[in-house]
This record gives structure tokens, C-alpha cells and sequence, in this order.
């Protein structure tokens, strides 16, 4: 297997610290070229617009979508990079989203960021802190996806096959389990660990 | 705000949720705006945030006068025109303003040389707002005072409307230079280190232990090209802001699609002189050197 992050916007660094906590040197993914040589890629938070603008202006939107659908790439979405994964919950809604994530977000669905806020939630039954940065609400799970955590009701954290998405920011805290789960995620033609 | 009885409220969280908020803003480019014109425009170009404000820093400059806050109609009217984060900036030690800025839920606040000074002594008490600071520095020791006061994001000063880099890398390369200073000196010799930056010892601790500064480090101050937006990368920059540099060029939107661009790849020659070539004419701009101290606004602020 081999782990990137996309470093063109937002919190990738974060990401990579705690890869490499991990044991994994993931490496930073800014072109076509380097992401066809991952099996696994984190989309950061950061902003979703701008990832947008950036994944469609350096050609890789499509190609994230089509190594997707071909069992090739693993994904992990946080924040702004659970927004792109999903799909919108009003058609209108900027930006486009890659919709490979049977559920549907909702963007700054919890307000500013004076309404930013960090919460406990609860993964595999032990507790885990995490942080709600202007942060999308999962409005609508569909039967391809599974929720792994909530916050007061909400899916904050859910599954599909070879796809995670979490609307909180795992890579800020110190609890790895998120990103453990992601490397775990399998793709054609490569092992897990 | 209602959350959970499980949310916490301990100023460690609110630190982290600030700060994060500026790890999110990494890699991109945050452009000055002075209404939802201006605003669509840089959100259509791939901007991360906008910066609402009165009038770019080369209009104060050329205008001169009191430069406040920007209008209350013109920053709701930018808010309502995007969706990325909006800053907004108040005038250093002005805590009225920038209490007026977080009721209308601005996403940070710049506390601002850029704008008339309101208290020629103290800066705002940050850590008594739910909304995160940004602040300018020119040095170590500044950067640290500001993070002391709860700062959750530095920028350097550079030397804002001219359009002239050096100040910036100036800044840039001296905040390095004296975080390695402080890296490889001895823990013992801290203290006195500290003694000497006159900055908060536990600090100047953290960023003997981490490296770098607790809080990310933007450029900002003098940034007019996608070359420049590389530029100050290159030199550790996590992102930058450009204030006259977009709306004071020819063409506002390939500029500004250009310095996003070189932004977000700024370490590929290929992709920067691409970006160069799609850029619109950069503003005429001012040399930094020229200028006579008093009309320097880096010396705003201690």
C-alpha cells in the first residue's frame, strides 16, 4: 500500500503527523502523477471550495473518482474533505462533490466559527475527543453507509466500502484509531495492514 | 450556542479549536476585500478567506486619514455573499471593535497595524473572545508576545500596500532564523533567552521543543505576484495573505486564480511560471526602502 495526503489546501500537515505517528510515511499529493501512485488518500479539512477549484484546475477530480469506483483508492475525508466525498444535500449547494459517499452534507451546518466548538463522542465504545471546526452535518446516511460515531444525534463519523468520512478533525487530537480504521480500508491489488 | 453537556469549554479546547481553524487555512491564499464583489470574485478564484476591510492598505496609504474597522453594512454583505471564512480587521488594543466584530460572527479577527493604532501601549486581550486573532509580527519575540495574549494565528508584518516583498522575507527569515537560535541553545539557557526576546518563558519553551511556533505562520505585508505568493512558501510561509496585491492589479481575477495557483504548488517552477503567465499586469507598487520611517506601518505595535 502506499498513503498520501493531499497537500494542495488546508490542515494536510496534522494528517501526515499522525500517519507518521502510525509507522506509515505517507506522502503529500499535489498532482495527477503522484496520485496515481497512492492506494490510499486523506482529503483534508480545509476549505471545500478552494479543494475543489484546486482538484478540477490540476486535473485530479475525475481521476480520484475513477480510481475510486475501480477498487483502486481507499479515501479518507475529514471536514471540508467529508463534504467533497458525500454528496450535497441541496443540488445547489457549492462546490460540486465527488459523491462517491452514499450520504448526503450539509456545509457550515453548526454556523461560524464561534459556534465551532470540541465535543466527547464515543468510537468502538471508548471515548474519543473530537473537534468541530465550521463543520458539515451529515443530514442523510444512505444503505451503502454505515455510522460509526454521532455528536448529540448527528452521524460525525461514517463507513461505506473504501471510504471514511469524518466531519471532525481526528488528525488534531491524539487518538489514532480514525486513521488506523483508514489504513485498513482495502483496495484492489494491495494489502491491508 | 446549545451543544451536548459533553462539550468542552476548557480554554485548552477553545486553543484547539482556534488554532485549528488556522491549520485549515494552510496552503491557501486569503484575499483583502472590500465588498461582495470583490468577495465572489476571490471565492470564484479559489481563495481559502476573505479579509473585509474599509479600504486596501495602498488606498490608506495614498488617502491617509483614520483607518478603522470596515463598515458593519459592508462586512454582513460580504458574509452574505460567501462561503469561506470571513475575517474582518480592528484596529490594535480596539477590543470594541473587535467585540463588535465577533457579534456580527466574523470567522477571525486581524488585529491590525494595517489600521490606526487605538492604543499606542496595549494589544486586546484575545483569549476573552469566542472567535479566533490573527496578529502581524516582525520578529520571535513579537510573534510570542501576541500568541501570548491568545493569538491562534502570526502573520508576518511585511510592509502592507506597497507591494514590495522584502519586508515580508525579511520577517520571514528573521522569525526562522531565531526559532533555530532558540532550538539548538540549551534548555538551561532558556530563561535568559527569554529574558532577552522579552517574551513568555513558557513559549519560548514550546518552541524549543516543537521547532517552530505553537501556531501556524502566514506571509502577509507586500505580496503582489504569484512569485511572491512562492516566494515567502519557499521561506516556511504556511499561507499567505495578499491585501492591494489582487485589486490593485489589472485584471483582479486571473491575478487572484494565479496567486492561488502558485500557492498550492509553489515548490514545481513549471506550475509557478504557468501561474506567472496567467497573471494579470501586478500593481505598480512602492519601494519599501524608500519609505521614511514614519510612514513605515511594521512600527505599529511592539
Amino acid at each position: 500500500m502506499q498513503v498520501g495526503v493531499l497537500a494542495l489546501q488546508g490542515g494536510f500537515e496534522p494528517h501526515l503527523a499522525m500517519l507518521s505517528s502510525l509507522g506509515v510515511a505517507a506522502r503529500e499529493v499535489r498532482s495527477p502523477l503522484a496520485l496515481r501512485e497512492v492506494t490510499h488518500l486523506v482529503l483534508p479539512g480545509g476549505e471545500s471550495t478552494t479543494l475543489h477549484h484546486l482538484l478540477e484546475l490540476f486535473g485530479m477530480w475525475e481521476l480520484v473518482r475513477e480510481r475510486h469506483a475501480a477498487g483502486e483508492l481507499a479515501l479518507l475525508g475529514t471536514c471540508a474533505g467529508a463534504i467533497l466525498l458525500g454528496r450535497a444535500a441541496d443540488e445547489r449547494q457549492r462546490p460540486p462533490r465527488l459523491a462517491v459517499l452514499d450520504a448526503e452534507l450539509e456545509r457550515n451546518a453548526y454556523g461560524r466559527q464561534r459556534e465551532s466548538f470540541s465535543a466527547r463522542i464515543e468510537l468502538e465504545g471508548e471515548p474519543l475527543e473530537a473537534v468541530f471546526i465550521r463543520a458539515p452535518r451529515i443530514v442523510r446516511v444512505g444503505p451503502q453507509a454505515r455510522v460509526l460515531a454521532r455528536h448529540a444525534g448527528d452521524p460525525v463519523l461514517v463507513e461505506a466500502p473504501g471510504v471514511l468520512a469524518a466531519t471532525f478533525h481526528p488528525e488534531l487530537g491524539r487518538d489514532a484509531r480514525v486513521h488506523r480504521r483508514f489504513l485498513g480500508l482495502a483496495v484492489r491489488g494491495a494489502i491491508a495492514v | 450556542m446549545s451543544q451536548s453537556s459533553a462539550t468542552l469549554n476548557a480554554p485548552q479546547a477553545e486553543t484547539q479549536v482556534h488554532v485549528g481553524l488556522a491549520r485549515m487555512l494552510c496552503g491557501g491564499v486569503i484575499m483583502d476585500v472590500t465588498d461582495a464583489e470583490q468577495a465572489r470574485i476571490a471565492e470564484g478564484a479559489g481563495a481559502s478567506a476573505v479579509m473585509a476591510l474599509e479600504r486596501v492598505p495602498s488606498d490608506i496609504r495614498k488617502e491617509g486619514g483614520v483607518a478603522r474597522m470596515a463598515a458593519i453594512d459592508k462586512v454582513l454583505e460580504i458574509q452574505a455573499a460567501v462561503t469561506i471564512p470571513v475575517m474582518a480587521k480592528a484596529r490594535i488594543g480596539h477590543f470594541v471593535e473587535a467585540r463588535v466584530l465577533e457579534e456580527l460572527g466574523v470567522d477571525f479577527i486581524d488585529e491590525s497595524e494595517v489600521l490606526t493604532p487605538a492604543d499606542s501601549e496595549h494589544h486586546i486581550d484575545k483569549r476573552a473572545f469566542r472567535v479566533p486573532f490573527v496578529c502581524g509580527a516582525t520578529c520571535l519575540a513579537e510573534a510570542l508576545r501576541r500568541i501570548g495574549e491568545g493569538a491562534a494565528l502570526i502573520r508576518t508584518k511585511g510592509e502592507a500596500g506597497t507591494g514590495d516583498i522584502v519586508e515580508a522575507v525579511r520577517h520571514l527569515r528573521l522569525v526562522n532564523r531565531e526559532i533555530r537560535m532558540v532550538r539548538s541553545a540549551p534548555r538551561e539557557e532558556l530563561m535568559a533567552i527569554a529574558k532577552e526576546l522579552r517574551a513568555p518563558y513558557e513559549l519560548v519553551l514550546k518552541v524549543h521543543e516543537l521547532g517552530r511556533l505553537p501556531v501556524p505562520n502566514f506571509a502577509a505585508g507586500g505580496v503582489a505576484t504569484p512569485a511572491d505568493a512562492a516566494l515567502a512558501m519557499s521561506l516556511g510561509a504556511e499561507a499567505v495573505f495578499v491585501g492591494s496585491g489582487i485589486f490593485k492589479s489589472a485584471d483582479p481575477a486571473r491575478t487572484a486564480a494565479a496567486v492561488v495557483k502558485a500557492t498550492a504548488r509553489w515548490n514545481e517552477p513549471a506550475i509557478v511560471a504557468q501561474a506567472c503567465r496567467e497573471s494579470g499586469a501586478p500593481m505598480r507598487g512602492q519601494s519599501a526602502a524608500a519609505m521614511a520611517p514614519d510612514e513605515r506601518l511594521a512600527t505599529r505595535g511592539w
